[in-house]
């Protein structure tokens, strides 16, 4: 008897944890929609969207300076003590390229900006619900969402794929440090090596997977940041649910886009 | 100019408002109050469309609010002034760009003109010369009155006021009181407050609403309140712990 009220318990807290996990999903786009509803109704906030421009991409340049190029040092590496075993040192370069390009190029930066950006825009957008601020824009007869969203999620779509192109580009760089100076290959072949088998579309889909990663930090976290409640508590739960809601998302969107795309 | 017919509203299982009712006539001073928790700030919010009811009509200006579209509660919002509890000015904003933010948004103004204007209407709650300053250089009494200055930039013909003295000192909260008789009389706008501070409400209301568990259970002159024979108002208007009305 006992061990059957457990059971129930248990299926009550999954179904209770689906159904909550399902009922946020669909408010979630809902917000979405809206968002792009309002999206193509102009006019544009210009230097609203500047701003934010300014916010998610300048801002986080130097983080994903370092990022990458520790990464493509490491990667560098790494994969020459594997290759080594079976004399394919020379491939280093082509491994860093492609790996950077097609996966941690835009997923390292997807997560690196969900971490920086997307939690300063959760909790400056639920200050401002929890301060009244949301609900002031809305009797001044701006939407709130058209006045804060849209620039933030437009910004995040174009600079995602610009702070790529400079992760991309400094991953290769560290490798071809790593790989040219600590490791000792010849410059001229490590450089072939990493743009003979480097194709177009290898570029591109990886900064398509970064527009999309731009899209995913920028509607979760406005939409945490706008339903927030409850004061500061309500602020920093809305900002670690901005946080990980986008971070699963990258990584989980990531394998499904791979595989439609590769 | 305001009218509030059956109002049902409930939060979860919480029924906030169960039947409110509330006139209001046009240029008249109308004061909502009760206890903390009571619904007035869930009243005030449905007047201007930011909450749908459950049940029942608000009636403004002869148009139902609840039944506009997106467009047509703008253009009804922008016959509305609100002062927010926390006077909710945008902190990224300097007090100039908050108080003209209305008139950047619907007009073609300048920056110039617009930063003209609000300074006129700075001028108006007492604060000429900060239009640079930022909202979190500013104490609790000059935010007040920016967001007030805020609230009269489009030159509203209704004023809502959330807890216009609330968090503020004596003197500053009769500093407000007298901008809000002020604002009564210069502008001629029909005003609606909620308070729970009866000093307040006894000076700047033409007539005032006791609103008890979602109902609104008395309207009177500040005279007729004050001789009110019902235990709840009476209990409440003068503030003593041992009544009828429960304390949580």
């Amino acid at each position: 008897m006992d061990d059957k009220g457990f059971f129930m318990r248990l299926l009550e807290g999954v179904g209770l944890a689906v159904a909550h996990f399902v009922e946020e999903m669909g408010r979630i786009m809902v917000f979405f929609t809206e968002t792009l509803l309002w999206l193509f109704r102009p006019p544009l906030n210009l230097r609203n969207i500047f701003k934010q421009m300014e916010e998610i991409g300048v801002n986080s340049v130097g983080v994903v300076i370092i990022m990458a190029s520790f990464t493509g040092m490491v990667l560098a590496l790494q994969s020459y003590t594997g290759f080594k075993r079976f004399n394919a040192e020379s491939l280093v370069g082509t491994v860093v390229a492609l790996s950077m390009t097609r996966e941690l190029g835009p997923v390292l930066t997807g997560l690196i900006v969900a971490g920086r950006a997307g939690a300063s825009m959760a909790a400056e957008l639920g200050t401002m619900r929890v301060t009244e601020q949301i609900d002031a824009l809305a009797t001044m007869a701006t939407n709130p969402i058209k006045y804060l969203t849209v620039p933030r999620v437009i910004a995040g779509f174009i600079m995602l794929p610009l702070l790529t192109i400079i992760s991309n580009m400094l991953g290769i760089f560290g490798g071809y440090l790593v790989g040219v100076k600590v490791l000792d290959a010849n410059p001229v072949v490590y450089m072939r090596r990493s743009f003979d088998y480097l194709e177009m579309n290898d570029v591109f889909s990886g900064l398509f997977k970064a527009s999309v990663f731009g899209l995913i930090i920028s509607v979760i976290s406005c939409y945490k940041g706008f339903y927030a409640a409850g004061g500061a508590e309500g602020v920093g739960k809305a900002t670690t649910g901005a946080v990980v809601i986008s971070m699963m998302l990258i990584l989980i969107s990531d394998y499904f886009l791979t595989a439609i795309l590769f | 100019m305001i009218q509030v017919i059956n109002l049902y509203k409930a939060f979860g299982r919480k029924q906030v408002l169960d039947g409110a009712n509330l006139k209001i006539k046009k240029g008249e001073s109308m004061v909502v109050i009760g206890g903390s928790g009571s619904g007035k700030s869930v009243l005030i919010k449905h007047i201007i469309g930011l909450l749908k009811p459950d049940k029942g009509t608000i009636v403004v200006d002869g148009k139902d609010m609840a039944k506009l579209k997106g467009g047509e509660v703008d253009n009804l919002r922008k016959k509305f002034g609100m002062l927010f509890q926390g006077a909710a000015l945008f902190d990224s904003l300097s007090v100039w760009e908050n108080v003209g933010f209305a008139l950047k948004q619907h007009t073609k103004l300048s920056d110039k003109e617009i930063r003209a204007a609000a300074g006129e209407k700075l001028k108006m709650v007492g604060l000429a010369g900060i239009e640079d300053m930022m909202p979190v250089d500013l104490s609790g009494g000059m935010r007040k009155r920016v967001g007030l200055a805020r609230a009269i930039a489009m030159d509203p013909e209704i004023l809502l006021y959330d807890e216009p003295t609330t968090g503020l000192d004596p003197i500053m909260a009769d500093v407000i009181n007298n901008l809000i008789i002020e604002m009564r009389e210069k502008l001629k706008v029909t005003s609606v407050a909620i308070t729970h501070d009866m000093v307040s409400a006894y000076k700047i209301a033409d007539r005032i609403a006791m609103l008890y568990e979602g109902k609104i259970i008395e309207v009177g002159t500040p005279g007729e309140i004050k001789s009110t024979k019902n235990p709840i108002v009476k209990q409440f208007i003068t503030g003593s712990a041992v009544g009828p009305i429960k304390v949580g």
